[in-house]
């Protein structure tokens, strides 16, 4: 019985926090469906979202929901700059070239955010109350931050699926050489698509800013979250990495009602690799 | 005496694609058989369920009598089975000595790097590509990458050789060259599978052959009997004195 | 030695290892030989990783999990069990390598961007379990105690002791690289980093060869796990674990020339020369971060094949010399 009020205390919490990580995931795995790039300056990006909130907030006084929309643009900018400096001339090159070209883009961003705000944490005290249920607590800025997640979605499946854009996206995710034969063209919609990755890593980090304190050095650890959310739901499937996202959120929820919260990573590393292993593509992904 | 290869009902789908239906047939040792078709008959897939690559729904290959259907490529080429791409396949990074070596280190012999040297060195004078042997295998061109892969399936001293287009993409006086060494390969008494779509050289070649269509096989005999085939006319040459022409020798 | 010319590729690093190795003592500097440890270690590592890497064409992302694995094993043995230095290395090499090969077994499968992303999460995933691991010392991990020092003539006497026994794990990773570069062995993992599927139509059972390589390259990073902890006094779980010293692996082994016994060693001594100079630069040493990545991102974008690689392409004779 004491577990299942734990697990009915921590698990809503769970949920809401999943739909976060889910939007950074989203955009990790976008990149990697459209260009087979595993982007690891995608951790960066995610803290540099934090800190648009940080200055939107506490420096220009601007509300922080309001503030996703500058952070959304310039996280849209700075991926398309990183997709034509460092990303372009690697997109055919083996993956380590990819790899370290994306690397060395996370140590650039974390060595100037570094020597100009420091590594220790930062924190928005941003409160939008709380809704008491009963049997738990809900901040109110998670909820918001869940639905704000949950419109994002949306937004990009209608990007995907119904504008001129996201279907050459899409095209180009099935089949560049065909897309390009087809006349879409192949280099703006990679460095699109790249923008649009980085744009959701820095929304998802901007929300997160909002409950959480964070420094530059935060990103890494949600990163590593969006690997296994990615793999979760399906390398290159942006919509099933809601799905991995809740799952995960679900998992941390629900495994801190049975066993020491530092089992967590454990258990969400192991499940990473052994899914990997029996399902690439993801648990709702085709079978091999 | 069993044959060196048993071919027994083979039949292979992709998804809702029938790519193989029930292919049959045997191949005594020391000769050459013939594999044609049109584009997308099945003829390719058919060796990948010979090497290993695929494992066949249906049927079951025979390799010197034993059973191999479905073993990995590697247990294959232990065997001594060696194969060539349609669409060639070097170890780029690496020399063309190298990649011979290569075939014969890890072969039916399994030499160790010197005897693999010597061996290498003779296989490369026998395809012509001795004063190559230094270079970059990606530095090569398409005929000499097709010698490569000959090359590089000899030096494993196969009993059964597969040539998957050896003369496709090459201009005439490439596929002389490249018949004759087929011809002297068969004088080796190694057995061969040919796929080849060059009619007039792989009629003259082979000892019997086989037609695929639509992944059925349709007819099988010698050269002459599969150009005055009514079925293979119909289906595949179109022409009815296009026998005639085949058979013949070369104008 | 009429052939010597045939060796060189064996015989320059090892070389440049014992000038390195004998350069403190001539110097009579411990300054130099923290210095000297630093790049040997990373020699050790970076032609460790080289042999899966380089040679068979294996992105490992989360190597230093031999390291942390090993490193612990061997501190457990040495300062729990009261082992000797010399059999907590081996069985510290002996662990790194059994765990190679289980999770060689499993994740070789995956190819590519795959197997790269499962050797994040192994890392990950060893690190947290470690992290709760109460034999291990749990999250505060374990403090070498003073006494294992004195066995070895006291904490000077120790210190100088591991900075040889890691020129000599140095030297052992530089000539196994060596041995498996110019074997028939090597040339089937050349083979499956060119075209696994080829190499296995020729006969490589590339199964075997993958998991044999993936041990290779974890014993010594294993050994060198217990040096580097037994020299630092102490290991816990994020030291042991450090997923960015993995990357800084493969850049050394990109700097250099993947896939040739020199190249891991240049690149450890240029990478880590940079580092050096970088963190003790005023100019730079705020921004040292961002300087490695611009470098290695112009490396990566305009020689790829790293220094000894692109001397190579650029003069065929060299070939022969530097394999």
């Amino acid at each position: 019985m004491q577990q299942l009020s734990l697990l009915l205390t921590s698990l809503p919490d769970g949920i809401l926090l999943g739909f976060v990580y889910g939007v950074a995931a989203m955009g990790l795995t976008l990149i990697w469906g459209v260009m087979d790039v595993i982007n690891l300056s995608h951790g960066p990006i995610i803290s540099l979202g934090m800190f648009g909130t940080f200055f939107i907030f506490i420096k220009m006084g601007i509300n922080p929901y309001l503030g996703l929309i500058p952070v959304a643009i310039l996280g849209l900018l700075l991926g398309v700059a990183i997709y034509f400096i460092a990303v372009h001339r690697v997109i055919d090159a083996p993956h380590l070239s990819s790899l370290l070209a994306t690397f060395s883009v996370n140590m650039i961003i974390i060595g100037i955010a570094t020597a100009a705000l420091t590594t220790s944490p930062y924190n928005v005290d941003f409160n939008m109350g709380s809704f008491d249920l009963g049997f738990t607590t809900i901040l109110g800025t998670r909820l918001i931050a869940a639905v704000i997640a949950i419109l994002v979605t949306g937004g990009l499946y209608f990007f995907l699926y119904r504008t001129r854009p996201g279907k050459y996206i899409r095209a180009v995710t099935n089949n560049r050489a065909a897309a390009e034969l087809m006349g879409v063209p192949s280099t703006q919609i990679l460095a699109l698509s790249f923008g649009l990755g980085t744009m959701l890593a820095a929304i998802s980090g901007a929300l997160i800013a909002t409950f959480f304190p964070f420094s530059i050095l935060s990103g890494a650890g949600y990163e590593l979250k969006s690997f296994v959310i990615g793999v979760l739901g399906g390398l290159g499937n942006p919509v099933g990495a809601l799905f991995g996202g809740l799952i995960l959120g679900v998992l941390e929820g629900a495994i801190p009602a049975f066993m020491e919260t530092s089992w967590v990573p454990v258990i969400e590393f192991g499940l990473f690799v052994i899914i990997l292993l029996v399902r690439p593509n993801g648990l709702f992904g085709a079978k091999e | 005496m069993t044959p060196l290869l048993q071919v027994e009902g083979v039949t292979k789908r992709f998804g809702g694609l029938q790519a193989l239906t029930s292919v049959t047939f045997d191949l005594p040792e020391g000769q050459i058989l013939g594999l044609i078709g049109p584009n997308g008959a099945g003829k390719t897939t058919l060796f990948n369920c010979i090497n290993g690559v695929y494992t066949p729904e249906v049927g079951r290959v025979l390799f010197h009598g034993e059973d191999v259907t479905g073993s990995k490529t590697y247990a294959m080429a232990k065997r001594g089975l060696a194969r060539t791409h349609q669409i060639v396949q070097p170890l780029e990074e690496l020399t063309v000595r190298e990649n011979v070596i290569a075939g014969a280190c890890f072969g039916r012999e399994n030499h160790s790097l010197g005897s693999a040297g010597e061996i290498a060195s003779e296989v490369m004078e026998f395809v012509g590509l001795e004063k190559r042997a230094d270079q970059l295998a990606a530095s090569l061109n398409v005929a000499q990458k097709k010698r490569l892969e000959m090359a590089r399936a000899l030096a494993a001293r196969p009993y059964l050789l597969l040539l998957d287009e050896v003369l496709a993409g090459l201009n005439p006086s490439e596929i002389a060259g490249m018949v004759e060494i087929v011809k002297k390969i068969r004088d080796r008494g190694i057995t061969i599978i040919m796929i080849e779509h060059v009619m007039k050289a792989v009629m003259n070649v082979s000892d019997r052959m086989v037609v695929l269509d639509y992944g059925q096989q349709i007819a099988e005999g010698t050269p002459e009997e599969i150009a005055n085939n009514p079925q293979v006319i119909e289906a595949y040459l179109g022409d009815p004195n296009l026998a005639k022409k085949l058979m013949g020798e070369d104008e | 030695m009429k052939n010597w010319r045939n060796h060189l590729g064996l015989i320059v690093p090892l070389l440049v290892v014992t000038g390195l190795a004998i350069w403190p003592a001539l110097t009579d500097s411990v300054s130099n030989r923290e210095n000297a440890f630093t790049i040997l270690k990373a020699i050790a590592l970076a032609s460790s990783l080289n042999i899966l890497l380089g040679y068979t064409g294996y992105v490992s992302f989360g190597h230093i999990v031999f390291f942390g694995f090993g490193g612990y094993v061997g501190l457990y043995f040495l300062n729990e069990q009261g082992w000797s230095i010399w059999t907590s290395l081996l069985i510290a090499g002996i662990s790194s390598g059994i765990l190679a090969y289980l999770l060689g077994k499993a994740i070789l499968r995956l190819r590519g961007a795959y197997f790269a992303l499962a050797t994040i999460g192994i890392n990950e995933a060893v690190k947290a379990f470690i992290n709760n691991f109460d034999l291990f010392g749990g999250p505060i991990g374990m403090t070498l105690n003073f006494k294992v020092y004195k066995e070895y003539g006291g904490a000077a006497e120790a210190l100088s002791m591991a900075f040889y026994i890691m020129a000599g794990l140095a030297l052992a990773a530089i000539v196994l690289s060596y041995l498996i570069r110019v074997s028939k062995f090597g040339l089937g993992l050349l083979a499956i980093r060119e075209n696994e599927d080829a190499a296995e139509v020729m006969g490589v059972v590339a199964p075997d060869a993958k998991t044999w390589a993936y041990v290779l390259s974890a014993i010594i990073p294993g050994m060198v796990g217990v040096l580097f902890f037994f020299k630092n006094g102490n290991v816990e779980p994020h030291g042991a674990f450090p997923l960015h010293a993995s990357i800084e692996l493969l850049v050394m082994v990109m700097l250099g020339g993947q896939g040739t016994v020199l190249g891991p060693i240049l690149g450890a001594f240029a990478y880590q020369g940079m580092r050096g100079y970088l963190v003790t630069s005023d100019f730079f040493k705020d921004i040292q971060l961002s300087v490695s990545g611009v470098i290695l991102l112009i490396i990566v974008l305009f020689i790829p094949a790293g220094a000894v690689g692109w001397l190579r392409n650029r003069f065929a004779p060299l070939r022969r010399v530097l394999p």
